[in-house]
């Protein structure tokens, strides 16, 4: 047949998942709707954040959850000039790896700037919360971060 | 203190084009045209509806296009009293696999005007098509398929297929 | 590191005998996965002469989530022809890995020949957002970051390191596609200076449009054969002569993304670094070597992880910034490989392949003119 009488149509796949989280996202994610970040405490000393259930490096069950941030560092970030569906912001915004204080590891989520003039590696940035009776436990339940500083 | 947070929803939405490929898109035409296309494996001889480019048994393209009848055989069938969301097929309904005449490999499809009680293995069919001009590329133009009136097919004409 | 025969034999070597590949192309605009796997299948075979009835095993790597079909995989048989019965699987992952699982048939000593074939069309999907669908659920996938976005953080963390810019990125793009005009298969060619590549726009910066892969439809398939069988097939079969994959954690920010720890220790799993290649400063000295490179500035981190010389011919087949097949690239990065051995420009090569955000996991394969000498790999 002609190759130009092929047949198209959209197709979508949609589903939402309501997944279980378990002890230790579950405290995480708790912590988020009470408006504070938690981290894990490995056998190392390291707090990993956001927290794993057992130590990325030696795959041991985590100790105690312990407090972070709320502000931090940026250790590496990128610009989105032009956000995609779903993505946390609907203007320009920076992608970034945000090592909180108090933890040894980074979280990803993104930072509210004017642009990338406004953006390095090694600025300390803040979260921006929702409102508390907006949040859910959920990731985004911190809306993004902003430098310090900066009004909110 | 509220509950501590037990789940979390993640919502997926992903949009595709979907292409036929061009053995079905040959097929879904043949649809639209109120008939059946198969295709035929140069190899075994075997005719496939729907054709899918390729032999499943011997992995090469199945060129040759054959125009099969309106007419086959229930092989097996099952009555369905579960309903799902989305549904728009009223329970309980019959379900069933099609051997065409001529074809090598039955298909499912949905049998009407036959009490529950009453279908039964080898029982032959005939297609009931939409009107002429709701005929379209989509298997929504067959409605269903229903009794012929024809005797039944005796079992060893399609033991191999079940 | 090899490990011992189930029943005490010595372990076989291994060699890839043929590859076969489609055209890499932005979009398979007619032809559904079947249709565009089977002249690959086709032709993988009619190089050896072999058919599927000769096959001891047959592996396949692909993601249904491309063109959002459950079970795709299952109905991509029917380019092979799955009867009678075969001894047949599948990873939802680049056939690179599927690779991996038909070696580790082969050394088992019971089968002598294995299919391995990978296939996706990334055209068909919104790729960014099927690849979103790999990260962590709870706390990376809620943010849907774009696989751009993520390799772009590592980009900026390598610059960070000081020892790469964006100049290098665009030396390592236009080297590429400079390279693929001679892969009759690959998809973006082209002749341009890394001062012209600078030019393109911010995808996400610090990554410009050339520093990323195509979106590419395709199909790949590879044959390997066990000891003498594998001699009988080819004239010059590409012996394996050590393949090794690892992974880090999943918590992206746990991660040094700018060395890519898990590529070297498995080359030193794969025997091309001394012990699980932890000793600094060691470098592979291969003549070939085929990087599963999709951003730019991958394949300087993945060059200084090996520690690859200026002597190394790195991704003469244009590497995955010409063609990258989601799901095929890495299996294409061993033909390749294998193909500069089999045709006699290479007396040992390295094909490297990876899976998961930012390298996250890593295969490398040795392979050779010869079979290592005392057949433990």
């Amino acid at each position: 047949m002609a190759e130009s009488e092929v047949l198209r149509a959209p197709h979508t796949i949609e589903y939402t998942y309501t997944r279980s989280v378990g002890p230790v996202i579950g405290a995480f994610l708790t912590g988020l709707r009470d408006g504070k970040i938690l981290g894990a405490t490995t056998g190392g000393g390291r707090v990993v954040v956001p927290p794993t259930e057992y130590d990325p490096i030696t795959s041991e069950d985590v100790g105690e959850l312990v407090e972070v941030g709320p502000s931090g560092i940026v250790t590496t970030w990128a610009w989105a000039a032009r956000p995609l569906p779903d993505q946390p912001l609907d203007r320009p915004f920076a992608w970034a790896l945000v090592q909180l204080d108090g933890a040894d590891t980074g979280m990803l989520h993104v930072v509210d700037a004017a642009g990338p003039e406004a953006m390095a590696s090694g600025m300390r940035v803040t979260a921006r919360w929702r409102s508390a009776g907006d949040r859910i436990g959920h990731l985004r339940d911190i809306e993004c971060f902003v430098a310090e500083g900066a009004r909110g | 203190m509220s509950e501590p947070v037990t789940m979390l929803e993640t919502p997926i939405r992903i949009d595709y084009e979907f292409t036929a490929g061009l053995a079905q898109s040959r097929y879904l035409k043949g649809i639209a045209e109120g008939r059946f296309l198969g295709q035929r494996c140069p190899k075994c001889g075997k005719v496939y509806v729907p054709p899918r480019g390729s032999c499943p048994t011997d992995g090469v393209p199945t060129t040759d296009e054959v125009v099969l009848g309106n007419t086959g055989i229930v092989t097996t069938y099952c009555v369905v009293n579960v309903p799902f969301q989305g549904q728009s097929i009223e329970i309980p309904y019959i379900c069933a696999q099609i051997l065409l005449d001529g074809a090598n490999i039955a298909f499912m499809g949905l049998i009407q005007e036959v009490p529950t009680d009453e279908i039964r293995m080898g029982m032959r069919v005939e297609a009931v098509w939409v009107d002429k001009k709701d005929l379209g590329p989509t298997m929504a133009s067959v409605k269903y398929f229903r009794p012929s009136g024809e005797p039944d097919a005796a079992y060893e004409t399609y033991e191999e297929y079940l | 590191m090899a490990p011992p025969s189930g029943q005490g034999r010595p372990v076989r070597p291994v060699a890839v005998v043929s590859f076969a590949q489609s055209d890499s192309v932005r979009r398979e605009e007619h032809r559904n996965d079947v249709e565009m796997l089977q002249p690959v299948i086709q032709d993988v075979f009619a190089k050896v002469g072999l058919t599927k009835d000769d096959m001891g095993f047959v592996c396949s790597g692909s993601c249904d989530y491309l063109v959002g079909a459950p079970f795709s995989f299952v109905q991509a048989l029917d380019a092979v022809g799955a009867w009678p019965p075969m001894r047949e699987s599948h990873v939802e992952m680049d056939g690179a890995f599927a690779f991996y699982e038909a070696w580790t048939q082969l050394r088992e000593g019971d089968i002598d020949t294995a299919l391995v074939f990978s296939f996706g069309r990334s055209s068909m999907s919104q790729l960014g957002r099927v690849l979103t669908l790999q990260l962590d659920p709870y706390y990376m996938a809620p943010l849907w970051p774009d696989p751009v976005a993520l390799a772009a953080l590592q980009a900026q963390a390598l610059i960070d390191t000081g020892r790469y810019g964006e100049a290098d990125f665009a030396a390592v793009a236009a080297r590429s596609r400079r390279d693929a005009r001679q892969n009759p298969h690959a998809q973006v060619k082209g002749d341009h200076s890394p001062e012209e590549l600078l030019g393109d726009d911010y995808v996400v910066a610090p990554l410009r449009r050339h520093a990323l892969p195509p979106i590419t439809d395709g199909a790949a398939a590879v044959i390997l054969a066990a000891g003498e069988r594998a001699r009988a097939l080819c004239e010059r079969p590409a012996w394996i002569t050590g393949m090794d994959h690892r992974i880090e954690t999943h918590a992206l920010g746990a991660r040094d993304l700018t060395t890519s720890p898990t590529t070297r220790r498995a080359a030193g799993g794969a025997g091309l670094l001394d012990g699980d290649g932890d000793g600094g400063g060691a470098s592979v000295t291969v003549d070939v070597a085929e990087l599963h490179a999709p951003f730019a500035h991958q394949e300087l981190i993945l060059r200084d992880a090996l520690g690859l010389g200026d002597g190394v011919s790195v991704n003469p087949s244009g590497g995955a910034l010409a063609a990258n097949g989601v799901m095929v690239a890495g299996l294409v990065r061993i033909g390749e490989a294998a193909g500069r051995i089999m045709d006699g420009t290479a007396r040992t090569a390295l094909a490297h392949a990876t899976s998961g955000p930012c390298l996250q996991q890593n295969l490398v394969c040795a392979l050779a003119a010869e079979p290592a000498g005392d057949g433990r790999r």
